[in-house]
């Protein structure tokens, strides 16, 4: 950075306009990334026109009180990094609540503009906002704009640029007498103990929660005795005395700021709200719009399926491949490396790329679906039943688009902002039946089960019941212990959302997909191929015809015993399940090319004798169950690796997924065994031993942990 | 004593006390909801929880165990 660079955050409440704006202010110049340690998202951007001037998008937050992990971001983002100068955007139609951010930004010092957004649909209710007036008493530029529709943004611009070049800190705000008095004699007591600039909203998180501040033992005492005093006169706790003060001041603030009509008391939102979450229609009307999003992005015929059976189909059966092939062979490059293009990359890439003119269709979907608001009201409306066993209301949109593919499932975690919710919601996704665990439902239903009807539904009965029995046991466990996540949830009002953060937000998607996801992929489609395609064939290393030889096999068969004691100890079962990895869709082909017979139909009607020859009732289940809760495919471990953004809770979803998927294929085979021969074998043992351990883990007393302590990394 | 979580819908309440502590308390407060603060009722979920409140021209919806910690004196 150059000396004439210049940094400005922008700070806002969630629902504030504050997406649309940064795009306004940024256009296509920005890099999203995470703050460091945390999946928070991070956004930077170059201003329009002013490419020496950075805009920092801080988290949507209500209080820089550091309470949530947002909280906390932005408020060690403005307190260690000091921006030139800030733009707080406010929303005009809800001017308190958004003022009480802004009560804590002034404290802080640094230059501020406050931007009140929404300035057109004030106006179109016919409803005005004294600006001057909010100006002279906020003691701080204050614009009004509509980031929707992008007016007065440059006036945004330039206001801001002054203040941040100018260095102008806003002034201070004064609150009632006893409370200033109050500050000042903190001021005195915690001297060099807290530092000395941005000394007022120190001086406030001191006298709110002095805990995380590390202040002497002494000044602590002295401090608290003031606090004790203070309480007491006021006969209520510092806590929400310093809260009501602020809203106090806002009051004061805002008074005769706002002139025409008033708002109606039933605004229009009201009224689509009385309707949308009405206690009969509710979920009737919920039903339809999951179904509308299932319909458009994951089903069958829908126009998502349909884009993406073209890819995989069309692109990357008939369009890519053959022509790669024809250039391949006209250049002369050998059989080998064909294979390796060929087989391996285009392939393993292009299964999972076919994946995503679905998922481009339902992030459209959902991303209008947030920009309108509904999203939360599907949190209101299933809290209930999934707060039942440890996760929000929130956990339902990634399971649900789950049903159709796991990744952009996990990735429709991210609107989850708690981040134990939000990593427990990432763990359990993929137990609901993917459409890529299909055919091996139908594999196993139609070879053992005569294609009985009950085998497809009782695998999505296994996959609710693994999230529900995993959402018991691991909260209790240390990470996910502690009081829930508060639900103190803002309805914002129905807005229509606007286009370019709809198709912005598909994109940033989109794109991360292709790309996180694309690198893990590209790396394991070769690790497979080269498994599958060397090996020793007629005495010598090299590459091999028939797959029986190569390097899989044996790897097969080194580590079948593993799903002995599952009952599908053979190496065939076991390549299908690694082969499994890389997509699930690959486990019934393969079956088909280890027993001989090739190219199978989709649900393997050809090797169904085969199937039934090796595997009993029991063991065909116990293989299903296995792969239907294992870890899923590469794919998805992508997309789990992307929402976690720690190598350490990846592995930690991958073993729990894996750990799980064994424990229950080993009760149901062993004890199924136990059930249907009667004989009762050292393995029955040891199944009866992991249902007692599943048993103590699910109703086990919860123990009580201390409040897990969220820490946030020193940004660099 | 009376809380949010005893309100039926449309009713309106002034908020005398939020009891209980640490982040989510601070998270009601910095919400709006404090000492005096006037706010109307206007549903239930239809499971029944959360309930949807409207205060300082807002939405806000909080669990059952949530409002229960708001003590207030109903208006009518």
């Amino acid at each position: 950075m150059t000396k004439q660079d210049l940094t400005i955050a922008l700070a806002g409440n969630p629902n504030s306009g504050k997406t649309t704006l940064f795009n306004q202010l940024t256009g296509a110049n920005q890099y999203i990334g995470n703050w460091p340690g945390v999946t928070v998202e991070k956004k930077e951007g170059k201003l329009k026109g002013h490419p020496q001037v950075i805009i920092q998008d801080l988290p949507g937050i209500y209080s820089l009180s550091a309470n949530s992990l947002e909280e906390r971001i932005a408020s060690e983002q403005l307190s260690q990094h000091s921006p030139d100068a800030i733009i707080n955007i406010v929303d005009g139609t809800n001017l308190e609540r958004n003022l009480y951010l802004t009560m804590q930004i002034l404290e802080m010092g640094i230059p501020t503009v406050v931007a009140i957004n929404m300035a057109d649909m004030l106006s179109r209710q016919g409803a005005k906002l004294d600006l001057d007036k909010l100006s002279k008493r906020l003691g701080c530029p204050v614009v009004g704009i509509s980031a929707l529709k992008g007016t007065h943004i440059n006036e945004l611009i330039a206001e801001a640029l002054k203040v941040a070049k100018s260095g102008q800190a806003p002034k201070t705000l004064a609150y009632k007498q006893d409370f200033e008095k109050l500050l000042s004699d903190a001021d005195v007591v915690l001297g060099s103990d807290l530092r000395k600039d941005q000394r007022r909203y120190w001086l406030s998180r001191a006298l709110e929660n002095p805990e995380p501040l590390n202040l002497k033992p002494d000044s602590l005492d002295k401090l608290n005795a003031l606090v004790k005093a203070y309480e007491e006169k006021e006969d209520d706790d510092i806590q929400s005395l310093i809260t009501f003060e602020r809203y106090a001041l806002i009051d004061q603030l805002v008074e005769g700021v706002r002139g025409g009509k008033a708002p109606d008391a039933v605004s229009t939102s009201d009224k689509i709200d009385r309707i949308v979450t009405n206690r009969w229609l509710a979920l009737p009307i919920f039903v339809v719009v999951m179904t509308l999003v299932f319909g458009l992005s994951v089903w069958g015929a829908g126009p998502g399926t349909l884009l993406t059976d073209w890819v995989n189909d069309g692109l990357f059966g008939e369009i890519i491949p053959p022509a790669v092939e024809t250039l391949l062979s006209n250049w002369g490059v050998a059989d080998w490396l064909q294979s390796l293009i060929l087989d391996g990359i285009i392939g393993g890439v292009g299964a999972v790329l076919g994946f995503l003119p679905q998922m481009v269709v339902l992030f459209l979907v959902l991303a209008f679906l947030e920009g309108t608001g509904y999203m939360a009201r599907v949190a209101f409306i299933m809290d209930r039943v999934f707060r039942r066993f440890g996760l929000s209301g929130k956990s339902f949109i990634p399971m649900l688009v789950g049903v159709g593919c796991s990744v952009p499932g996990i990735m429709a975690s991210r609107t989850i902002e708690e981040e134990r919710d939000r990593r427990m919601t990432v763990t359990v996704t993929s137990f609901i039946p993917c459409s890529a665990k299909l055919p091996i439902i139908a594999l196993i239903a139609g070879a053992l089960f005569g294609g009985a009807w009950w085998v497809a539904p009782s695998a999505y009965f296994l996959g609710i019941a693994a999230v529900i029995i995993s959402g018991v046991i691991l909260k209790k466990t240390k990470p996910f212990a502690g009081p829930p996540a508060p639900f103190v949830m803002e309805l914002p009002p129905y807005r229509w959302p606007a286009l370019g953060t709809v198709l912005r937000s598909v994109w940033e998607r989109a794109w991360s997909f292709v790309r996180k996801a694309g690198t893990v992929i590209l790396l394991s489609s070769i690790v497979i191929w080269v498994l599958s395609s060397l090996g020793w064939e007629n005495g010598s290393f090299g590459m091999v015809e028939d797959i029986e030889n190569g390097l899989m096999a044996k790897l097969g068969g080194a580590i079948a015993w593993i799903f002995k004691p599952l009952g599908f100890g053979n190496w065939r079962a076991a390549v299908a399940t690694i082969t499994g990895l890389v997509a699930k869709e690959n486990v019934v082909s393969t079956y088909g090319v280890l027993y001989g017979i090739g190219e199978v139909g989709e649900a393997g009607e050809e090797i169904w004798h085969h199937i039934a020859r090796d595997f009993t009732a029991v063991s065909a289940y116990a293989f299903l169950i296995f792969n239907l809760i294992c870890v899923p495919c590469f794919a998805a471990i992508g997309a789990i690796k992307r929402e976690m953004n720690s190598a350490r809770w990846t592995w930690f979803a991958i073993g729990y997924q894996t750990v799980l998927a064994y424990v229950l294929a080993l009760i149901y085979y062993q004890i199924g065994t136990w059930m249907t021969t009667g004989t009762f074998s050292v393995g029955t043992v040891f199944g009866i031993l992991a249902l007692v351990g599943l048993l103590y883990m699910i109703f086990r007393r919860q123990k009580d942990y201390k409040k897990p302590e969220l820490s946030v990394a020193p940004a660099k | 004593m009376k809380t949010l979580f005893d309100m039926q819908p449309g009713q309106k309440a002034v908020v005398k006390k939020v009891h209980g502590e640490g982040n989510l308390r601070q998270r009601i407060l910095d919400m709006g909801i404090l000492r005096g603060t006037e706010l109307e009722m206007i549903k239930k979920a239809p499971l029944g929880d959360p309930i949807e409140f409207k205060v300082k021209g807002y939405d806000l919806s909080l669990r059952q165990s949530e409002a229960s910690l708001v003590e207030v004196e109903v208006l009518k």
